[in-house]
């Protein structure tokens, strides 16, 4: 068989994301003049290449399971999909530039993702099918990992084969080492390309041959490279990973029938492609984003300064602190660079780098304040930006409706937290909040609802909202319940109530509402009523409730149709009447607490429905609190409610506390009765001499170790109370003992004269600056 | 003030009680000058590369072995070497015992040769401290002449072309502070007395250290603050650098004192850094227990005395080795600043961590006997 000729190929070994790949890159294309470009990167998006010159960057080529799993499992394991993301500073995306604006073919060589896919998913369902293995090692560990010691050092060059180069080097960090090495050189100096490609070819002779998946992968890049020079182009230009360098380099050495078998029967999915914005945030190696770099804005910038990249730098940074308030003159920037660089100097690096740089920051223009330095540093080390991608993409229809909604809304998909409140009486507004609530209904979480501060009122709702490059997955994966985002809210409430407890249901109604899925409401309802009907616990019940009645009660604020939701909140509300007296039977102390937080809920939400569900609701209270087996707290609890809602008069109220209180009564029961029926507020003893003095009679009768038994609870109820109230409750308690004490208040002599004028201020106050017509 | 004259209290170096460090290290830094062929800037005795090896600690091509004279992170030397070479001052701020005099006087040995250029703040420096005064008797005799003139230590730096070091420079009244702007600004100081002026030379420079806690006594102007380049010195980060400093400086001490040779035990030295490591950071070194942290900075400085303390309590009362006995009393010194608030918080430690603790009975019981 004939040698493959590859005269005319170039391999490009490069860093994923490094600049100074990428400026080599340009330098290097604009020299070969390439008549192919091939690009590491999954084949399937071939036909995506053409959309290249409308793409903001960052972007990333997102491969999804054309139909999404149906298997829960699996679906979660993000098993279904990948990303391979291009920043303006890719070197991947430098060759798809240059090909996309001098008209060269390109083509993605990678090993195409439909078998990646298809063997991801065939390892995240193995675990769950045997339930016994855990998962072999990481991603790219996994394969061939043995316990022979010689091969965990093969296994080290493979998987940091830049380390193993840098410490050959003498650097202690494979990043500096090519940062110092490769990323920050300048435009014109000689490629750096065929270096590199030796020093791989070198780490790789001592590693050993590729094997599994990396070996599959090079076998089929060589396999289009082999198509790619055959079909006659001459210059044929390879971007890759420098580790691949050797491997494509020397294609005419490799055997096609060993890679034809390497490929044979491999495992295969229908997967679809398509472009996604990306956010810098996320390719920060932080993000968990394995080729992921340090510093994305780092990059960046050294990327597109177009020249003197600390002046500028340090000049952004001086900007940042003075927009923070910080005094930073152009003098401190001076001076900052001059330590940068004489640093860089000092520890014979070429050009001061990030770690110069941030120490200047903190030296000179912070002044030695780490935290301030820490802060402007962070920002801009990974300076945020977002990429765009032309409506022409090719999306699932749920993502064009997002989109549309969002143009329409005027609410844009940012990378960073923002706030927003949004008034639920606007049209505008009120059409956001049920966008982002359908969205969660979709678990496309966008924003997360913020417990708004008191005294707002509920047309209120606020918002705290992010959009990251992993919710376009999740519109993908929703894009099976729906083509809009209504449409797929809906079902899926449908699909959730299907099978869902009561309190999960009563949630789900609520957000139904929120969301304004009249069409999945009455479902939703229907099978709420249903599972009243059947659900024992009453607790389940009373939890149900509040929500309920609150959307009935100011659901019309968003124009729902609250009759409905009204019968079904009164209905449940009759069931809790019926349920709750055998259930609080024989309950101890903590039970009858949390029974007693739920007879407050429940006892707020029948006040929210008025009317007869209310009086049904107070007249069971009323037997309840008559009952003498009811526990202590519960009971207490239960007289003070019906005396607030004025069911009890005061002398009633008094016979049942004396009652209580009596000395045939368990002194820790007593104390429990006192401690639900103080709950909250204890000013009703302030105001009520006679009921303090019930309380009194009962403490100064109880036996010694009988009080000391109940002080711990008579603390834990008093000790409630706020400052001004203990002292009321005392004061009050010291004018049981008698006239004496009180007479011992004198009253304070008021000097009139001195007075008139506070006086008269306050007269102004309280008839709005009008003189009194007298 | 006056470090050059009065020849008759000179002491040389070899009786003095603490030699300065371009005495101690003389051998080392005449072996790196020997060394090094980097580029020095005018004035420097070394290249940059060479104060940072100094600094750090290496093994010269030669043989010569450098010791290691700041323990902790490189980039802090790098920093303030880099600050030094491109002739900004270099301010170094801390909480007390970070070391900040300890590298000041050694970057001065190592890039002038000579370390004495020393004002130190207090809230009485005059501003003839660092300006120049005037012998009187001559003044009074002969009239304003150079001769009459007194030279402060940074007025002798910039004719020499040294570095000038100042102590304490938040503890200086603001006025003299101020005094400073001109000299590190214009690099020159105006004896209108004379009509002369003194023009720096090449290689002058200024270090100032300043106290963390301080830093509300005389705060720096923005003026002045804008003519330092700022490096913060950290506390030790780790327990074993700690104890790397504290042995390190024991030994030296007890040899430059010349007490009797003690072993000073590592366990020893490790108990009282971890001591002043729990009760500094406020929890144990396990991250278990919390505990009370005392008013005192119980800085690595007072590690090192309480130790030293206690060799010599081993050689002259004791049986020779170290015991949990003789840094008792000086730990207890140490921690103990408030006799109220902080003998509680440090009875309440011996009580909740020592006692439990493997190994340590005998030193516990050592501290309950000093504290009896």
């Amino acid at each position: 068989m004939a040698r493959l000729d590859t005269s005319g190929l170039h391999v490009l070994g490069v860093r994923h994301h490094g600049p100074g790949s990428a400026r080599a890159v340009r330098a290097a294309l604009a020299e070969i003049k390439p008549d192919a470009v091939l690009i590491e990167g999954p084949p399937e998006a071939d036909a995506l290449i053409p959309l290249v010159g409308e793409l903001e960057p960052p972007v990333a080529l997102l491969v999804h399971l054309a139909d999404p799993p149906k298997d829960a499992a699996a679906a979660a394991s993000a098993a279904g999909w990948a990303f391979w993301p291009f920043a303006a500073f890719s070197p991947e995306w430098e060759a798809l530039r240059y090909a996309a604006e001098h008209g060269v073919p390109v083509r993605f060589c990678d090993l195409p993702a439909a078998h990646t896919l298809a063997e991801r998913l065939a390892e995240a369902e193995a675990p769950s099918r045997d339930g016994e293995a855990p998962p072999e090692g990481e991603e790219t560990a996994g394969e061939g990992t043995t316990e022979d010691p010689e091969a965990v050092g093969r296994d080290r060059l493979r998987l940091d084969p830049l380390g193993v180069l840098a410490e050959a080097a003498g650097y202690d960090d494979a990043e500096r080492w090519w940062d110092d090495v490769v990323e920050q050189r300048r435009d014109g100096e000689p490629s750096p390309f065929p270096a590199i490609a030796d020093a791989m070819a070198a780490v790789r002779d001592e590693s050993g041959p590729e094997q599994g998946r990396g070996a599959r992968r090079e076998a089929y890049m060589r396999q289009v490279l082999r198509a790619t020079l055959k079909q006659g182009h001459e210059r044929v230009a390879v971007v890759c990973g420098a580790w691949h360098a050797p491997a494509l380099r020397g294609v005419a050495d490799f055997p096609v029938s060993a890679d034809t078998a390497l490929l044979k029967g491999l495992p295969k999915v229908k997967v679809n492609a398509t472009w996604v914005p990306w956010t810098h945030g996320r390719l920060a190696a932080a993000g968990g984003y394995g080729a992921g770099v340090t510093a994305p804005g780092w990059y960046h910038h050294l990327y597109t300064a177009p020249d003197l990249p600390i002046h500028r730098w340090l000049t952004e940074a001086a900007r940042k602190l003075r927009e923070e308030g910080h005094h930073v003159s152009s003098s401190h920037v001076i001076e900052g660079v001059r330590l940068a660089e004489s640093l860089a100097v000092l520890r014979g690096r070429p050009l001061a780098g990030l770690d110069e740089v941030s120490e200047a920051l903190t030296a000179v223009l912070c002044e030695g304040e780490p935290v301030r330095a820490a802060l402007v540093h962070r920002t801009m080390a990974i300076g945020e930006r977002m990429g765009s991608v032309p409506p022409t993409t090719p999306m699932v229809p749920l993502q064009r409706d997002v989109i549309a909604a969002q143009k329409r809304l005027r609410l844009k998909a940012e990378p960073f937290d923002r706030d927003l409140d949004l008034d639920l009486r606007k049209e505008g507004h009120r059409e956001r909040s049920v966008l982002l609530h359908r969205l969660r209904m979709l678990d496309v979480r966008w924003g997360d609802p913020q417990e708004t501060s008191g005294g707002k009122g509920t047309f209120r709702e606020s918002w705290r909202i992010r959009w990251e490059p992993e919710l376009d997955v999740a519109l993908i994966e929703a894009s099976r319940w729906g083509t809009t985002v209504a449409g797929a809210a809906a079902a899926r409430a449908a699909e959730r109530a299907a099978d869902a407890d009561l309190p999960e249901l009563t949630a789900l109604t609520e957000l139904c509402l929120l969301a304004d899925l009249a069409d999945a409401l009455p479902g939703v309802l229907a099978l709420l009523t249903d599972r009243a009907a059947t659900d024992g616990d009453v607790t389940h019940l009373m939890g149900a409730l509040p929500p309920l009645a609150r959307s009935a009660r100011y659901g019309d604020v968003r124009g729902t149709d609250a009759a409905h939701l009204r019968a079904v909140a009164e209905q449940i509300l009759r069931r809790v009447c019926v349920g709750l007296p055998p259930a609080v039977h024989g309950l101890d102390d903590e039970a009858a607490a949390r029974f007693v937080t739920h007879i407050d809920h429940t006892h707020s939400a029948a006040t929210l429905l008025g009317g007869e569900a209310l009086a049904e609701w107070e007249a069971t209270l009323a037997t309840l609190a008559r009952r003498e087996t009811l526990p202590g707290r519960i009971s207490g609890r239960l007289n003070r409610m019906l005396s607030d809602a004025g069911h009890i008069d005061a002398q009633e109220l008094r016979r049942r506390l004396g009652l209580a209180m009596s000395q045939g009564t368990e002194p820790a029961a007593a104390a429990a009765w006192l401690e639900g029926f103080l709950q909250g507020s204890g000013l009703v003893l302030v105001h009520d001499d006679r009921m303090l003095g019930l309380i009194d009679t009962w403490l100064l009768g109880l036996p010694e170790e009988r009080f000391t038994a109940v002080l711990p609870l008579l603390r834990r109820t008093f000790g409630a109370f706020d400052g001004t109230e203990r002292r009321e409750i005392g004061e009050a308690a010291g004018r049981l003992g008698g006239a004496r004490r009180v007479a011992a208040r004198t009253p304070v002599t008021v000097d009139a004269e001195r007075a008139a004028p506070a006086l008269a201020t306050a007269l102004a106050i309280l008839t709005d600056g009008r003189k009194r017509a007298s | 003030m006056t470090t050059s004259s009065a020849p008759s209290i000179s002491t040389d170096a070899a009786q003095a009680l603490r030699p300065h460090a371009e005495q101690t290290y003389a051998a080392e830094l005449e072996a790196l000058a020997k060394a090094d062929d980097r580029r020095r800037p005018p004035g420097w005795q070394l290249s940059p590369w060479a104060v940072t090896q100094y600094l750090l600690g290496a093994t010269l091509e030669d043989g010569t072995e450098i010791t290691p004279k700041y323990i902790g992170a490189r980039r802090v030397v790098e920093v303030a070497v880099a600050t030094l070479a491109t002739d900004r001052a270099l301010l170094l701020i801390g909480v007390p015992g970070t070391a900040k005099t300890w590298l000041s006087e050694h970057l001065t040995a190592a890039i002038s040769g000579d370390s004495t250029l020393l004002v130190q703040g207090t809230a009485g420096t005059s501003e003839e401290a660092v300006r120049y005064g005037w012998n009187y008797a001559r003044l009074l005799a002969e009239g304003p002449s150079k001769e009459a003139l007194v030279p402060s230590p940074v007025m002798t730096a910039m004719a020499r072309g040294a570095i000038g070091r100042i102590e304490e420079l938040t503890r200086m009244p603001s006025d003299v502070q101020d005094g400073l702007i001109t000299v590190l600004s214009e690099k020159a100081l105006p004896v209108p007395e004379l009509g002369i002026e003194v023009q720096a030379r090449r290689g002058f420079n200024i270090i100032a250290t300043a106290n963390d806690r301080d830093r509300g006594v005389n705060d720096l102007s923005s003026a002045l603050r804008r003519r330092f380049n700022t490096v913060v010195l950290p506390v030790p980060d780790s327990a074993e650098d700690e104890v790397r400093i504290v042995t390190q400086r024991v030994e030296q001490l007890g040899r430059s004192l010349e007490l009797p040779d003690v072993p000073a035990g590592l366990d020893e030295i490790r108990r009282v850094v971890t001591v002043f490591r729990e009760l500094r950071s406020g929890v144990t070194e396990d991250n278990g227990t919390k505990v009370k942290s005392p008013s005192g900075t119980l800085s690595t400085a007072e590690a090192i005395s309480v130790l030293t303390n206690g060799i010599a309590l081993a050689a002259h009362f004791g049986d020779g080795v170290l015991r949990p006995a003789d840094v008792a009393a000086g730990i207890q010194g140490a921690v103990v600043q408030d006799r109220v608030s902080d003998g509680v918080v440090w009875r309440e430690y011996l009580e909740t961590v020592v006692r439990g603790r493997d190994g340590w009975g005998e030193f516990y019981r050592a501290c309950r006997e000093v504290g009896a």
